[in-house]
């Protein structure tokens, strides 16, 4: 065999080529976006209702002089529901720093809380108020699901935040903190995209952000040319899935299964 | 039951119903019962860390010679410098290292995973001649609705906004039907912790008796 095959050989599994194309396929449709972003062209995203009620929350803990609760989730930083919860939770800090809210984030995981840190002070920053940034309020709680559950409902019992965000990856837990937090009449903001917990967050809290739309809320908050890119790339994506989903149904109803069979992943 | 179980049992129903009290109000029984559940976890945390991840990752193959796993040992050991001030800038290199290679590994998967083998699981049959083939069209309408909720270059107005109306509606159904099947879920392990309860309580009353 000679060097180059048994590179590809090693290297490729030739079986999962599919997800490749599309993988290639999705990241020009990103890079092209990206592209048109930093140029300068305006790219237009629907406004999110979950967006609104953000601000809300925030007017509302300004109003009432109470903190704001921000749940990151129980996942790590290498999650991607915890990074655009992390981009929030910068303009989010940006907010609370601008009307003098504080802004109180109980961590999960070790790793999350330096880039909690950095993207709390980063949103001082901005707002000009770098002074009032307060490492004590971004706070290690533990690493095991419930004890870490337990602490955070201790903390909306105790210190009866105005509001409770909630965004990123959210398992077990979703239900028993969004009821604590609704037993406090606290406002509710939750997004995950974990759909198995989406149900709970849709009773128990006032507004939901869903699915997708949490990295939607990401890109559309930061106004960055990379995740507006990545957002409007995915969106042409998701015209091309349409399409090719209709086509595929019509296809199978006619019995011609290859166009089908090649989405096949093993 | 013997003398040992009696007590390290009579600690964990003793530990249950104190976090059972939160149904009344916050109290000290709970107070206690999460401030030992936070921090019993954090030190068994630290310890299965030590056990687990640090001996048998980088130790146990430092001793073997294998040097390369010095690498990881010093972005480990940079994020430490968050301790000071001055050298805290050394630790976002280990962070981007993660974040980066946790998105290169998460991103194909999720493709895989929630795009292309759901995409190929509605590439279905439909008509209306059979019952099956009526419901894969609800299945096929149901995602491209769904699909055209999650469309954000384009206001949900008029018959785009029907469409994704519709696409909510979906999602609310399968919200509503995932509920009701965790909702038993949990159900189920609350009747095991009072069927524990209930099974400790005979237990001390015979052991006393």
């Amino acid at each position: 065999m000679s060097p180059i095959c048994l590179f590809l050989f090693l290297w490729f599994d030739f079986n999962r080529i599919n997800v490749l194309i599309i993988l290639v396929i999705f990241f020009l449709f990103v890079l092209y976006f990206i592209n048109q972003a930093k140029k300068g062209k305006s790219l237009f995203v629907r406004r999110i209702a979950g967006l609104d009620a953000i601000e809300e929350a925030v007017g509302r803990a300004t109003e009432m002089g109470k903190p704001i609760l921000y749940i990151s989730g129980i996942e790590d930083m290498d999650n991607l529901q915890t990074v655009a919860s992390m981009i929030i939770l910068g303009n989010v800090a940006q907010m609370t720093a601008t009307y003098d809210v504080p802004l109180l984030v109980p961590i999960c995981r070790p790793f999350v809380v330096p880039v909690a840190e950095e993207a709390v002070k980063q949103g001082y920053s901005k707002a000009g108020r770098p002074d009032a940034y307060d490492k004590n309020n971004i706070r290690y709680i533990s690493d095991e699901q419930f004890a870490y559950t337990a602490g955070v409902n201790g903390i909306m019992l105790r210190d009866r935040p105005a509001a409770n965000l909630m965004f990123g990856s959210f398992f077990a837990e979703s239900l028993i903190m969004a009821e604590t937090g609704f037993s406090t009449g606290a406002i509710q903001v939750a997004g995950t995209a974990n759909i198995h917990q989406l149900p709970f967050f849709v009773v128990a809290c006032d507004y939901t952000v869903i699915g997708e739309e949490l990295f939607a809320t990401s890109a559309y908050l930061s106004k960055e040319p990379k995740l507006l890119g990545s957002l409007k790339g995915s969106d042409l994506a998701k015209f091309l899935i349409m399409i090719i989903l209709i086509l595929g149904a019509l296809l199978e109803t006619f019995g011609i299964t290859k166009f089908s069979s090649w989405f096949f992943v093993r | 039951m013997n003398t040992h179980d009696i007590i390290f049992n009579g600690i964990a129903a003793f530990l249950s119903i104190s976090i059972y009290t939160f149904l009344y109000k916050d109290n000290p029984l709970y107070k206690f019962a999460e401030h030992l559940v936070v921090g019993v976890s954090a030190g068994y945390f630290a310890v299965i860390l030590y056990y687990n991840g640090f001996i048998p990752k980088l130790i146990e193959p430092l001793r073997q010679g294998k040097f390369e796993y010095i690498i990881p040992a010093i972005l480990g050991i940079m994020i430490w410098t968050r301790f000071s001030r001055k050298w805290s800038w050394i630790s976002r290199y280990s962070i981007a290292f993660y974040i980066g290679s946790g998105a290169g590994i998460a991103i194909p998967l999720y493709l895989q995973n929630y795009v292309i083998r759901q995409l190929h699981a509605t590439m279905i049959p439909v008509g209306f001649s059979t019952w099956q083939l009526f419901s894969n069209i609800l299945i096929v309408v149901g995602v491209l609705s769904a699909l055209f909720y999650f469309y954000f270059s384009k206001e949900h107005t008029g018959a785009f906004g029907g469409v994704a109306k519709l696409g909510i509606w979906t999602l609310m159904i399968g919200f509503g039907a995932g509920f009701g099947l965790t909702v038993m879920g949990r159900v189920s392990l609350l009747s095991e912790r009072v069927v524990f309860l209930r099974d400790y309580l005979a237990e001390l009353i015979n052991y006393i008796f």
